[in-house]
């Protein structure tokens, strides 16, 4: 059981007070300036974005099966059972694989910094743990953002869209989307057009079986390729003592010519 | 000491000048002073050039020591130690680029510490941490004989079949995870380059790779050491190179064909030039080439085709790396002249390395000027040299 966020745009009124908390939380300064700011970045975890007077929330998405974790060589990020995906800075070697892997380009970089860090919102996983809501949804004015139980979020996702077919399209973002994310989005308007990945473009594959279909085999393909390694190895020189042993033998130096 | 002042010297002054400077930028003013990366473009030159290339270029180590070792091509004796070299020093310049591209390489070490065996980098980084220390190995007779130590050679001789095997071995795994890094990102990377073959074409490209390099690395250094050019190796490497690029070729193409991308690859579009160009250089250039008898068995044909097909392979690892991504992220990525500067300063270490160790280490004990003197000055170099003649292979 996890919790997760549902955010439903169509109840969005683009205060951007989620982004105020998150930037209090998060202990990132915010002002007008950044208030501005239309893409996320490692003072900004969460962005409102605006097109044709409707509004759409970015965020990390915390996927169920997140590719940062499984990518990263140190493990310094990890699921935890609660729901966030959370970062673990003083493993970080600073690769930035994490940031190549994942399928919402969510982890940011210090690029300024010289003990960079990578940025991404983590869920506030201090207030989760407490049983509290995140930052984001316990500001949150309209109840766009709604913090909860996952299985309950969808229960209840699926019955706005049955009450109001008509304003919302047919299809919770993040339910299944690279094997389910803690983020669920309801919208009228296509996640798309505000920089989501399309569901087909990433599909319903969790990203690690990408590489784990790979790296599943390397304990079996080890021993296996040691061994046909070691044997070629031991027949092509044994096959040249053979030779050298006839050879000094019988002096029979045409076979000892043709054992090469 | 007088040191003249040469065209190659002056260069070599500005390369490492300006590296200098880039490195200082690098570690005083961040990766984001430095380079053009950003939050879209995480992975930039360093890791496409720097650690993808410079890996490929550095497989002729593990192909010859292969070929000779394991299948007993003798013929190709006289190449183990230049390849064993440049495989050494590609690592460990492999090394150096990644302290410069790391966020945070005061933390390499972590590796060892916090590991997550899920993570292709950590196979990687283990694989290559591993190889560089057997490459060590492989190439530490050669000091050794340097100075006689007769002993220490006898010892790494004994454990020599357990390198050889660990050796190949390690690089089977690392040559064909770098590809495997790109398998999660089927939803960024073009599809002409996202497949799930890609890490056996890195590893295949690795191999054609290892033979041309071993042919431009021999020719390159017989000329600057006025040596005797082996002919009958550099021929039997351009047949072998031949039918690597062959293999690769088919490979590839199966590839696109099984994918059902044929049909858009002929189409002209930004990813299809870089792909032609790609195929061209790696495949259909060299194959051209090498396929004429007298290229074949010419220096100068064999090194030209060489040449191409490593231009070739290197433009197939920035493809994979760096154009392909270009539509996902809506944006063209030009490295900054620092980038560059960085890569440049690093090759030119390797050059100089490698000029350095053939100057002073036998690498190629057989025509060293300086034996005659050696054998001269006492029989205390004759004693060891029938013992040491393979030992630092």
């Amino acid at each position: 059981m996890s919790k997760a966020l549902l955010y439903d745009a169509t109840m969005c009124i683009g205060c951007k007070q989620c982004e105020g908390a998150c930037a209090q939380h998060n202990q990132l300064p915010y002002d007008d300036k950044i208030a501005a700011e239309s893409v996320q970045s490692d003072h900004k975890y969460t962005v409102v974005l605006t097109k044709d007077d409707k509004f759409m929330r970015r965020l990390c998405m915390h996927c169920e099966h997140p590719a940062c974790a499984s990518v990263c060589p140190v493990g310094a990020f990890h699921k935890t059972k609660e729901g966030p995906v959370v970062y673990d800075v003083w493993k970080c070697i600073g690769c930035r694989y994490c940031m190549a892997a994942c399928a919402f380009s969510q982890p940011k970089y210090e690029w300024g910094s010289l003990n960079p860090r990578v940025r991404k919102c983590i869920m506030c996983p201090d207030r989760v743990v407490a049983g509290k809501p995140t930052a984001c949804a316990e500001i949150c004015p309209t109840g766009a953002t709604k913090f909860g139980e996952r299985e309950e979020l969808i229960t209840e996702a699926r019955e706005r869209i049955r009450q109001n077919p008509t304003t919302y399209l047919d299809r919770i973002y993040g339910l299944h989307e690279v094997g389910g994310t803690c983020v669920l989005i309801l919208s009228s308007a296509k996640v798309e057009e505000y920089g989501y990945p399309s569901s087909e473009k990433i599909g319903d594959t969790p990203m690690p079986e990408y590489t784990g279909r790979v790296m599943d085999r390397v304990p079996d393909f080890i021993p296996v390729w040691a061994l046909v390694l070691g044997g070629i190895y031991w027949i092509s020189h044994r096959r040249e003592e053979v030779a050298a042993a006839e050879g000094a033998g019988a002096g029979n130096e045409k076979k000892n010519g043709s054992g090469r | 000491m007088k040191i003249k002042v040469t065209f190659w010297r002056a260069v070599f002054l500005v390369i490492m000048v300006l590296g200098l400077y880039s490195t200082y930028v690098r570690y005083l003013h961040g990766l984001g002073a430095v380079s053009n990366m950003s939050d879209q473009f995480p992975w930039g030159f360093w890791i496409g050039f720097d650690c993808l290339c410079g890996v490929m270029l550095a497989a002729g180590g593990f192909c010859i020591v292969g070929a000779v070792y394991l299948f007993n091509v003798e013929s190709l004796h006289s190449v183990v130690r230049p390849a064993v070299l440049t495989a050494f020093l590609g690592y460990l310049l492999f090394i150096v680029g990644l302290l410069f591209d790391l966020g945070r390489p005061w933390f390499i070490w972590h590796q060892l510490v916090y590991m997550n065996p899920h993570s292709v980098m950590f196979e990687v980084g283990m694989c290559v941490m591993a190889y560089t220390t057997v490459l060590f190995f492989e190439f530490l007779p050669n000091v050794l004989e340097r100075f006689h130590l007769t002993a220490p050679i006898k010892w790494i001789h004994k454990i020599y079949p357990v390198l050889i095997v660990l050796g190949i071995l390690l690089s089977t795994l690392h040559q064909s995870s770098l590809g495997s890094l790109y398998l999660i990102m089927p939803s960024k990377l073009h599809p002409f380059w996202y497949t799930p073959a890609l890490p056996f074409f890195f590893f295949g490209s690795a191999i054609a790779v290892g033979l041309a390099m071993t042919i431009f690395e021999s020719t390159q250094s017989a000329k600057a050491m006025g040596r005797h050019l082996e002919l009958p190796v550099l021929i039997q490497l351009g047949g072998a190179l031949l039918v690597a690029l062959w293999v690769n070729a088919l490979l590839r193409f199966e590839d696109f064909f099984h994918r059902g991308m044929l049909g858009q690859i002929i189409k002209p579009s930004y990813e299809a030039y870089f792909l032609w160009l790609e195929l061209l250089l790696a495949f259909v250039i060299p194959i051209t080439l090498l396929s004429f008898k007298k290229v074949r068995l010419s220096p100068s044909g064999l090194y030209l085709a060489s040449v191409i097909a490593l231009l070739g392979f290197i433009t197939n690892r920035l493809n994979v790396s760096l154009i392909g991504f270009e539509t996902y992220v809506g944006h063209h990525y030009v490295p900054k002249w620092t980038e560059f500067s960085v890569t440049l300063m690093i090759i030119a270490m390797g050059f100089f390395l490698f000029a350095v160790a053939v100057k002073y280490l036998p690498i190629f004990p057989e025509e060293k000027p300086a034996l005659a003197q050696l054998q001269q000055v006492g029989s205390r170099t004759m004693v060891g040299t029938p013992v040491l003649t393979h030992a630092g292979d």
